[in-house]
């Protein structure tokens, strides 16, 4: 109340003066706060309200709808997978250019190998083959099958350790190794927990039991990793002791490329001493780089394009997706049209929106004097009519739609009736049915009714004397249904066709049963992505595509014809 | 205005019955002929097949029976919009989603009239209503009144020689509705259409119309211009359905001529005029009009009856009195006195003689 211009209590004595001064500033309410601020504060308690009322269907309306609406929203542009999977390749990635022709250096391929190798353990490896996949063909069966290989090249490093040393195989004399003497460095284990947090999308908490030195970790860096990642593994996801548990071929191959340039001489810590061994070894022990490694695997590792793709898709977002829902694709080289024969989705929405249109249409032709009897007749018979359209509602989907694939097809009742008439030769029965004119009748026949319901709601609301005062004033009967009746029946007739437009536009079940593969709808293909392909980015994106143009639509149609012009009831 | 004969009417309707059910007449056996230029009300109570009527003439609705002639030719089977008949709605029936001009030019466009002279047309008609600045205004963007003024000029913007009007003044306020009468019957004689003219307001009836028809039950009760169906009503029902009345009940004692005895159900003897009592001993209801009751015995005639009255309610009204009297049994006996210099103020439970010229005094049918 401080900013009150008015001071002092109102009494009827000086009212006048108090109009005088009303004039000048702000409203006052009684009290002597501004009379908006008093307004807004009863209101206010009255919208509180309100709003506690239908907070439980705001909820549920958020919960159900908007966040499963967000979430594909998201997920049609989210890609962390590739970076998750494969953190320490794609940061080593960027610095390779593709242009060269050349596969990336050995740093990349021994960075791969170990992100691989953890991703293997994890199983998550596959996943992002399958992801790769989308946008390179052949990817998928390169990582399930090296994968499987990446054991050996350790398993034959640790065969020559062992010939040095017999514990080289052992896990607590690995662990006495890694976790050293002197200050640790827990910060390593943490990061590579983190890693694998995100990789697997568990959030991985416990103590790992291990950390290693600060010296080994400076001397063996390579090795500690693989290392902690084998430690985090096993504590955290097998929930085994880590000294106890053999480590990893990879922590093998770690060795190996770490002991080439570490200079052991000055390491005290403990197995010192086998450690300088292995150094001393090292000439005798057969090396494979890395690449070669994968060459072997599977030679299209070395295929720049295979590291092209997933350098493309290593940010965290990428528009991928949508490029691919309108058959284009976002390779290497920049934005391209999918090959030709790749290309389906823009022919499915042009599809799906002109038979949506057609199916809109066949609502009004067949709706609307459905409609003007139901608005015009007496209410006996009226109401006997709304039980005859509201009929499919009480009716299976499924059942209807079946129903008109008996009608429709070559040996249904239509052809036979055809034949029978003479219209048709029994050797050229017409095809109905698997194709768009089945979908169009069948859907046509299903949407019916909410064509039909708000032009009714519509038509009832316009009173019989308009036409009387039409033919009054010298209108015959068809002048007065069209200039006068059916310009007041518009708002219904656009409520119906957004309705219908909107609700066909999504149309999954119908177009499925009966849409054989010329009539089937853009919504099949998102279900196919959804529940077979299970390559649910694209599916978002083709769902928010569906969304955005029907929001187009909208828009289009409030300018066109005005969205207070649709009167739904 | 009686000798109207069939001859020079434009419009007639000749034993006309109607029923929508097949069970009951909503109009049974009407007889009407309207010359040219003519200015007719309908009035009745709601239910009484005034709309109906109307709907005939229009060609809405069917007669079940009878003939119906415009200009001398039957109607039965031409269209509605063939018929050239203007109408206003109660509601007014304005498009909404057209302007008023729009309104106004539909009847022409339908007549294929060009379109400079459609302007012309439309604005005169929009003129004559003093609306000429609304053309481009929406319907729903006129206040009551405004509606109304444009429903009349769209009756007459194509010059129909016949206007129905079914209780157009239905939906406005007093004040206005006064006025709207006034423009209405000024159109209508300037114009000098037709009209027939639907309402339940009597005063409507009798300020606007040349003659008045009153509707009761399927037929017409009288009809006759307003001060003839105001002072000499031919039935009880018009009697009160026209104007304040005071109704007595009793049995006529005696006829001579122009004026008759009436015993009252209490004893009390009047004389009155008969209207429908023909013989001695006939049950009749006598009307007197509460201004026509006088309590000044100076100004009546000598040897009139009088009859004892006593004061129930005075109600000062400013340019009259309206005393409420217990008379012969009754406590519902009005009567209405001018605030003149010399009249008396009467106080409840006063005890006054009251009496009337037994012309002002009309026994009818019980
Ligand atoms: N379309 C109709 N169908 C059946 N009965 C009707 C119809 N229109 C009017 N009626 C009946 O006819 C009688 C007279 O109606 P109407 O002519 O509208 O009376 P008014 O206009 O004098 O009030 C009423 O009893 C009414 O119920
Ligand atoms: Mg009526």
């Amino acid at each position: 109340m401080s900013d009150t211009t008015q001071t002092g209590p109102i009494d009827m004595g000086n009212s006048a003066a108090n109009d005088t001064a009303e004039k000048k500033g702000p409203m006052l309410a009684a009290d002597g706060t501004p009379l908006k601020r008093s307004l807004n504060r009863a209101l206010r308690r009255q919208k509180l309200r309100a709003l506690a009322l239908i907070a439980p269907l705001l909820i549920f309306v958020l919960l159900t709808f908007i966040a499963p609406i967000a979430d594909m929203l998201f997920r049609s542009v989210e890609n962390d997978i590739v970076s998750n999977t494969l953190p320490t390749t794609t940061e080593a990635l960027e610095g390779w250019d593709h242009t060269t022709g050349e596969p990336p250096s050995e740093a990349v391929f021994e960075d791969f190998y170990f992100d691989l190798f953890l991703a293997s353990e994890a199983k998550e490896h596959t996943k992002l083959g399958t992801r790769l996949n989308y946008e390179k063909t052949g990817v998928s069966s390169m990582f399930r099958s090296t994968g499987r290989g990446l054991d050996d090249i350790g398993d034959d490093y640790l065969d020559a350790l062992e010939e040095t040393d017999e514990r080289w195989g052992d896990g607590d004399f690995w662990y006495a190794l890694m976790s050293g003497t002197g200050t640790s460095a827990p910060e390593v284990v943490e990061a590579r927990r983190k890693a694998l947090a995100r990789m697997s999308g568990d959030s991985l908490s416990g103590d790992v039991g291990f950390a290693p030195s600060n010296s080994i970790a400076t001397l063996l860096p390579t090795t500690v990793r693989a290392y902690s990642d084998f430690a985090v593994y096993t504590a955290l996801v097998d929930g085994d002791v880590v000294a106890e548990e053999d480590p990893w071929e990879s922590v093998y191959v770690g060795l190996i490329s770490d002991l080439e340039e570490a200079n052991v001489d000055g390491y005290t810590g403990p197995e010192a001493d086998a450690l300088k061994a292995a150094k001393a070894a090292l000439p005798g022990i057969e090396q494979v780089s890395l690449k070669s490694f994968f060459q072997s695997e599977d030679k299209d590792w070395v295929d720049p394009s295979v590291w092209a793709t997933i350098q493309t898709y290593s940010p965290k977002y990428t528009s991928g997706y949508f490029l691919n829902a309108i058959d284009m694709q976002l390779t290497p080289d920049g934005i391209e049209m999918r090959p030709e024969n790749q290309q389906i989705y823009i022919m499915l929405f042009k599809r799906t929106l002109f038979m949506s249109m057609m199916i809109m249409g066949s609502c009004i032709l067949l709706g609307y004097p459905v409609a003007w009897l139901l608005a015009n007749l007496p209410s006996k018979s009226a109401n006997l009519l709304m039980i005859l359209v509201l009929l499919p509602f009480w009716t299976s989907l499924l059942v209807r739609t079946s129903a008109w694939k008996v009608m429709l097809q070559q040996q249904g009742v239509i052809n036979d009736v055809l034949v029978w008439l003479g219209l048709v030769s029994d050797g050229d029965r017409l095809v109905m049915i698997n194709n768009q004119f089945g979908t169009i009748v069948a859907m046509t026949h299903i949407l019916l009714p909410f064509m039909i319901l708000p032009l009714y709601s519509v038509m009832q609301t316009i009173p019989p004397t308009y036409l009387r005062a039409a033919k009054s004033l010298g209108a015959t009967n068809w002048t007065a249904f069209w200039r006068v009746y059916f310009p007041q029946s518009v708002p219904g007739i656009g409520a119906g066709s957004i309705l219908v437009f909107i609700l066909s536009i999504g149309y999954y079940i119908t177009p499925e049963i009966v849409g054989g593969t010329t009539g089937t709808f853009i919504s099949n293909r998102i279900a196919y992505h959804i529940s077979s392909s299970l390559n649910w980015g694209l599916g978002a994106a083709l769902g928010a595509i569906l969304l955005a143009c029907v929001l187009i639509l909208y828009w289009a149609y409030d300018r066109i014809v005005g969205i207070d012009n649709v009167k739904l009831g | 205005m009686a000798s109207t004969s069939d001859s020079e009417a434009f419009v007639a309707f000749e034993r006309v019955q109607k029923s929508y059910d097949g069970e009951t007449l909503v109009v049974k056996d009407l007889n009407l002929s309207m010359p040219k230029g003519e200015f007719l009300t309908m009035l009745g109570p709601s239910g009484s097949g005034k709309t109906t009527c109307l709907m005939m003439l229009a060609g809405f609705e069917t007669a079940t029976h009878g003939e119906i002639m415009l200009d001398g030719t039957p109607i039965n089977n031409i269209p509605p919009h063939k018929r050239g008949i203007g109408m206003v709605f109660q509601n007014y029936a304005l498009f909404p989603h057209m302007t008023v001009g729009e309104n106004l030019s539909f009847p022409l466009e339908v007549r294929k009239i060009g379109k400079s002279e459609r302007e012309k047309k439309v604005m005169r008609a929009l003129d004559m209503v003093q609306m000429g600045d609304f053309a481009n205004r929406r319907p729903a963007q006129l206040s009551g009144g405004q509606q109304q003024r444009i429903a009349l000029a769209r009756a007459l913007v194509f010059e129909p020689e016949l206007v129905l009007m079914d209780e157009p003044l239905g939906a406005l306020d007093k004040q206005l509705r006064e006025h709207m009468q006034f423009e209405i019957t000024r159109l209508a004689h300037e114009l000098g259409i037709t009209t027939v003219y639907v309402t339940h307001d009597q005063t409507e009836a009798l300020t606007m119309s040349d003659r008045v028809a009153v509707f009761n039950d399927g037929r017409i009760q009288q009809l006759a211009p307003p001060d003839t169906l105001y002072e000499e009503p031919e039935n009880s029902f018009v009697a009160q359905f026209i104007g304040e009345n005071n109704t007595l009940e009793g049995t006529v004692k005696e006829i001579s001529g122009k004026t008759c005895t009436v015993q009252l159900d209490g004893g009390e003897l009047i004389s009155a005029r008969p209207i429908n009592v023909t013989k001695p001993g006939d049950r009749t209801r006598v009307s007197i009009r509460p201004e026509r009751v006088e309590m000044n015995k100076e100004r009546l005639q000598e040897g009139a009856h009088l009859l004892k009255a006593e004061v129930m309610e005075f109600i000062y009204m400013g340019d009259i009195f309206r005393t409420r009297l217990r008379v012969a049994g009754r406590d519902d006996f009005i009567v209405k006195t001018r605030n003149a210099p010399d009249q008396v103020r009467l106080k409840r439970g006063e005890t006054v003689e009251i009496g009337w010229l037994p012309e002002d005094c009309r026994a009818l049918e019980a």
